[in-house]
């Protein structure tokens, strides 16, 4: 149906997230109309981005540098990490303006069925980062689905040695969603009112 | 027949695009069927926790070329739900799943015995408070023995002489007597022959007399015998979580 130059194109468009064959046919023909410079352009901030994401050393979080801004911010309460499976619920999360402190990602959730266990998530680089006693508050923000609680009830046994709070979001997320589609106001009530992780009594 | 409806339990979920999952559901009537699940990754999705491993749900799928559409679900248990809290069980129980899937090969095609299998074992679980480790042993036997690969635990798996015996040989499926008894075989501790029998049969009066070092020897052998006639290991069995092993 395309020339083949032109539906490799489609094609390639087509795999990017939210993007269906027909945006992909506009987006297509776009590039074909467009400024050979423009197009250069967009190409070379595809292959810089590509080339220059880090991941933060100290909590897993998209970085341009060895830390990532929030770890860089000394401003950030330092007695609290917020645990998460993905950097894009550090900004959902962030969208809240209810959290202060730092963050852990995980790199996604327990998954057996997939193969994926605890071994193979940033769990064991939690442990050194509460070392020092400093932290208080672990949050274990992960996804509202059955992975998402089981990998939760993971952390809470491992951290139930440490002389901390374990807390997670107060129920009322939604179950089966993902964290980054929870609206802010939601998310954000879910971490103001969160609730120890052993069932007890609220923290707040 | 473009729309049914059915029961069934979910077995795993893939993420797709966007906000779309796959899920792979164990039905009733219909046998492995796998169904696209619009925007149920969206937050106020009308399937929440139905598409969710382990939950049972009566499902209305829509037919499709490759794959069919579910257009509702109604929750008639979570399993997931009730299991999640403890991680052992909730391993053992992923396990399971992965051995439903494993052993209906061919999609859409009516598996009762094993979805009977399943529910008795997740409610095993939950219900009966059962070990979860000594059930997901059962389940695998059990299942196999559905699937046409029935094993033997006393008599002579090869030639049926009256055992019990000594020797135990994995492709020959189970205990062999001396005659039959072949290079590789192997001679577990008779207490774990007696204990897989037990479970095959379901009698857990017995079963739950075993010892720690029967159990998990039972375990490796049940894995082992899975992986012959499987011909791969399952991905979740390493990751489940056996008493003693934390
Ligand atoms: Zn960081
Ligand atoms: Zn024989």
């Amino acid at each position: 149906m395309y020339d083949p130059v032109i539906g490799e194109l489609v094609e390639e468009l087509g795999r990017f997230p939210g993007v269906g064959p027909k945006s992909a046919q506009r987006i297509a023909y776009w590039v074909l109309d467009a400024d050979a410079e423009e197009i250069e352009q967009l190409a070379k901030v595809l292959v810089e981005v590509k080339r220059r994401v880090k991941f933060c050393k100290v909590c897993g979080n998209v970085a341009d540098d060895d830390l990532c801004r929030i770890c860089r911010d000394e401003n950030r309460d330092p007695t609290m990490i917020c645990v998460v499976e993905e950097s894009k619920d550090v900004i959902a999360i962030e969208r809240t303006r209810e959290f202060a402190g730092r963050y852990h990602v995980l790199g996604g959730a327990i998954s057996p069925i997939d193969g994926i266990g605890p071994d193979d998530l940033r769990i064991h680089e939690l442990l050194p980062r509460l070392a020092d006693g400093q932290v208080r508050e672990v949050i274990i923000a992960t996804d509202p689905n059955l992975e998402g609680e089981a990998t939760a009830t993971y952390l809470t046994r491992l951290l139930a040695d440490f002389d901390l709070e374990v807390t997670r979001p107060a129920s009322g997320l939604p179950v089966g969603g993902d964290l980054e589609y929870a609206d802010e106001v939601t998310l954000g009530r879910a971490m103001a009112a969160r609730r120890s992780s052993a069932g007890k009594a609220g923290v707040e | 027949m473009p729309s049914y409806n059915d029961e069934g339990v979910v077995l795993r979920t893939h993420k797709l695009g966007e906000a779309d999952r796959i899920v792979t559901i164990l039905t009733r009537g219909n046998g492995r069927v796998r169904a696209v699940v619009k925007g149920v990754r969206r937050v106020g999705s009308r399937f929440g926790a139905s598409c969710e491993p382990l939950s049972h749900i009566d499902v209305q799928l829509y037919e499709g070329r490759n794959l069919d559409r579910m257009t509702q679900a109604v929750i008639r248990r979570s399993y997931g739900t009730e299991l999640a809290g403890d991680y052992p069980d909730w391993t053992a129980a992923i396990a399971l799943a992965e051995v439903a899937e494993r052993l209906t090969p061919v999609e859409r095609e009516a598996n009762l015995q094993q979805y009977l299998l399943l529910i008795g074992a997740l409610r095993a679980i939950c219900d009966d408070r059962r070990d979860a480790n000594l059930v997901l042993d059962a389940f695998v036997l059990r299942s196999m023995a559905v699937a046409g690969w029935s094993a033997s635990f006393h008599d002579c798996a090869r030639c049926g002489a009256a055992g019990p015996w000594r020797s135990f040989q994995l492709a020959s499926g189970g205990s062999v007597c001396d005659a039959c008894r072949q290079y590789g075989a192997t001679t577990p501790r008779p207490q774990t022959v007696a204990l897989l029998g037990a479970l095959l049969s379901g009698d857990w009066d017995e079963a739950t007399t075993a010892g720690p070092q029967v159990r998990s020897e039972a375990s490796g052998l049940v894995a082992a015998f899975l992986q012959w006639h499987s011909e791969r290991g399952l991905r979740s069995w390493p990751l489940v979580e056996r008493a003693g092993s934390v």
